[in-house]
């Protein structure tokens, strides 16, 4: 669903990802780790098309299309969610109607009509539940004032509503305690699908015991230096992120 | 040098018909405004407190008052009533004041608690009335003739007002509406009103000021002065929304006794040039409240000016102003807060924040802290900016379009303001007046 090739990217004059290949098809989930300042958080910004990075070369092709020059809500609609490191706060908008209006955008971007009322209060009433949060988060403004952790849960409850293809969690899990942990892969894993791709940035092995990635991949200084199976996050815990900087120059 | 030259040739048409002619401590006061003002003329941007603001255009066009009351309008544009009523209230009593003068036809004043009072300012001063022991001791008062031209002028010219005195212990149930509509073009309403809660009394009063016909041009120059006991608490909105093409001058200014709580709401969204004053005193542990909107588009100039004097210790004082200027307009924010020697534990914050809408809009914002006192605790902070390019990418990756996106984030920013608004009726009237200024914006109540 998602292919990404020989992706550069830079800020200004300035080069971030150099030369990224990644392909993620339906059902599967890829993690990445690596050291901070590496290029995740890039990587993820420029899939969902924030403006400020330019493509230098490469391209990334998302089922079947170019990305390249879809504005972000387009991608939205299209199914690309990314669950932000740093949630934004919006004062003055309400949770609950951003949630309305998101689904219905998606809705409308697919040719249905608006969801009923009495639905989209029992759905989004379903997913609170779910994800263990108390009602009144809905009707206070996005993110305003939530804690960290309570903003993770809610980038998670937006997810849950919108149902999207890929979804991209961007450290969904630092700021977490253990039980916020276990109620946020509960979430994540309860949208596993053969139909749905996820990416998930993460610096902790932790969270991959919760939701086991079909491949993990080390990002560091903008490359892709490593992949392997669930065992490599595992060497990585034991072993830091320096010996593949060095076995990547050598090589 | 006398200055404003036409304005003083049509006052001695009119002096014999103002109100208040029988007391002759009132007859001095304007006499002495009359002279203070044909020193300083209008005020001047060489005034530091006026240095963005130019109101010439008032002292070379001669706007000219309405004499006489509107129930008895020979050939005057009539009140529209049915335009009239939506503007009203409910769950109010309203005090409508036309072209600055008292309409008691219009008024609607019934069910009012035996001993608190709301009158016309000009009923009043009639000296067989029992009030005017009170009218003298408080009358100019909370605010000095030599503050600037506006102040003294409206000593001199004032027609009308409302006078409002809830005794102690009191505690009104409804608002107190204070409707001000001017009709006519060309005209001036001069009024000057007076707000007294005595001790552990409680009241809201909300002034609101509006045009009946948008193309009018005319001058609005108010003052209001509130005496605000111990342990009194006023809530005090004003919604100024004026035609497109009028002056408003307001200026409220303010006593606070020990422990006085005063919460002021400033919607500033009309006229073509609009300043106005908030001053206040406040007396030991005493807590203010100063809140503001202004909405600029066009060529719009807003001027706020704000004044906090901590005079005693223990006192509280919030700010907030939040403007937000599309096309060429203009906002000024000038709040200064003093706190004196002895007005130790001050706590004082002073927030101005502006959102510029496009590249011809303009926010001159001046916070001014002058503190006499060591142990006080006093902040300040301003904000002149566009809108938040992360906000609205966040917004974008929830699937909202960029110009929606934008829509919502300014909707937001001023409705933070609106929902400050305790009472149900005015804060749809705000609101409905917030969504009217921004039709391109496309903005939809449900945001919120
Ligand atoms: N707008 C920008 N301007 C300049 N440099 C930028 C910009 N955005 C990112 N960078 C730089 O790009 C590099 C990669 O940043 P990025 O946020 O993608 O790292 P990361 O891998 O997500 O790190 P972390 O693990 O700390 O979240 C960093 O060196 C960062 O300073
Ligand atoms: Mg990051």
């Amino acid at each position: 669903m998602l292919k990404i090739e020989n992706l550069h990217v830079s800020v200004g004059d300035k080069p971030i990802l150099k030369g990224i290949n990644l392909e993620i098809k339906t059902g599967e989930i890829h993690a990445i780790m690596g050291p901070n300042g590496s290029g995740k958080s890039t990587l993820s910004h420029v899939l969902s098309g924030k403006a400020g990075y330019e493509i230098t070369q490469g391209s990334i092709t998302y089922q079947g299309k170019d990305l390249t020059d879809m504005p972000p809500e387009i991608r939205a609609r299209e199914g690309i969610f990314l669950a932000f490191q740093y949630p934004v706060e919006i004062p003055g908008v309400s949770n609950i109607y951003l949630l309305k209006a998101a689904l219905n955008a998606v809705r409308k971007h697919h040719g249905q009509p608006e969801v009923d009322a009495m639905d989209f209060l029992t759905l989004v009433k379903h997913k609170v539940k779910m994800l263990e949060m108390d009602e009144k988060f809905l009707y206070r403004a996005v993110n305003e004032g939530f804690s960290g952790g309570e903003k993770k849960r809610n980038e998670i409850l937006q997810m849950a509503i919108l149902e999207p293809k890929l979804c991209i969690l961007d450290e969904t899990d630092s700021g977490l305690d253990i039980d916020a942990l276990r109620i946020v892969t509960d979430g994540v894993n309860s949208l596993r699908s053969t139909e749905r791709g996820f990416l998930m940035i993460t610096h902790y092995q932790r969270l991959l015991d919760y939701i086991k990635p079909d491949v993990v991949h080390v990002l560091a200084q903008g490359k892709i230096v490593k992949s392997g199976g669930p065992e490599l996050a595992l060497e990585l815990e034991a072993k830091g992120y320096s010996w593949l900087e060095t076995n990547q120059v050598a090589a | 040098m006398a200055a404003a030259m036409n304005y003083l040739e049509s006052y001695k048409d009119m002096a014999a018909n103002l109100c208040g002619q029988e007391l002759p401590w009132l007859e001095q006061l304007r006499a002495e405004a009359l002279t203070k003002f044909s020193v300083s003329g209008f005020p001047s941007p060489r005034e530091e407190e006026w240095r963005y603001t130019n109101v010439s255009a008032i002292e070379k066009k001669l706007f000219t008052p309405v004499l006489g009351n509107v129930d008895s309008y020979p050939n005057r544009q009539a009140i529209d009533t049915v335009w009239l009523k939506p503007q009203q209230l409910q769950d109010a009593w309203s005090v409508v004041l036309v072209n600055g003068h008292f309409s008691a036809e219009l008024s609607i004043l019934e069910g009012l608690p035996e001993g608190v009072s709301v009158m016309s300012m000009a009923d009043a001063l009639v000296a067989s009335h029992d009030y005017s022991a009170l009218l003298e001791t408080h009358l100019g008062r909370s605010v000095n003739l030599t503050e600037h031209g506006f102040v003294a002028f409206n000593m001199a010219w004032f027609t009308d007002g409302v006078f409002v005195h809830v005794p102690a212990k009191y505690v009104l149930t409804k608002p107190i509406q204070v409707l001000n509509v001017v009709t006519e073009t060309d005209a001036m309403s001069t009024t000057r009103n007076l707000v007294i809660l005595n001790e552990m009394a409680e009241a809201q009063v909300i002034e609101t000021y509006v045009g009946m016909n948008p193309a009018n041009a005319y001058l609005t120059a108010a003052v209001t002065e509130v005496v605000v006991g111990n342990n009194a608490h006023l809530t005090f909105y004003k919604l100024q929304t004026e035609s497109e093409k009028s002056y408003h001058f307001g200026g409220t200014y303010v006593k606070q006794a020990q422990h006085a709580r005063f919460t002021h709401h400033n919607f500033a969204f009309g006229g073509l040039l609009a300043r106005c004053d908030i001053h206040t005193d406040l007396d030991h542990a005493a807590e203010c409240e100063l809140n503001g909107l202004y909405l600029g588009v066009k060529r719009q100039h807003f001027d706020n000016h704000t004044r906090i004097n901590h005079l005693k210790p223990n006192a509280i004082s919030r700010e907030l102003y939040k403007g937000v200027l599309d096309g060429r307009a203009r906002g000024v924010f000038q709040g200064r807060v003093i706190v004196a020697e002895d007005a130790q534990k001050t706590d004082s914050q002073m927030n101005n924040c502006n959102l510029l809408l496009s590249n011809d809009a303009e926010a001159d914002t001046k916070p001014q802290l002058e503190i006499y006192a060591d142990d006080v605790k006093c902040g300040h902070g301003v904000t002149v900016g566009q809108l938040d390019e992360k906000s609205i990418f966040y917004l974008q990756s929830r699937c909202v379009d960029e110009e929606t996106a934008r829509n919502m984030l300014t909707f937001a920013f001023a409705n933070e303001m609106v929902d400050k608004i305790k009472i149900k009726s005015l804060h749809d009237q705000v609101l409905e007046q917030v969504v009217i200024r921004f039709p391109q914006e496309g903005i939809q109540k449900a945001w919120l």
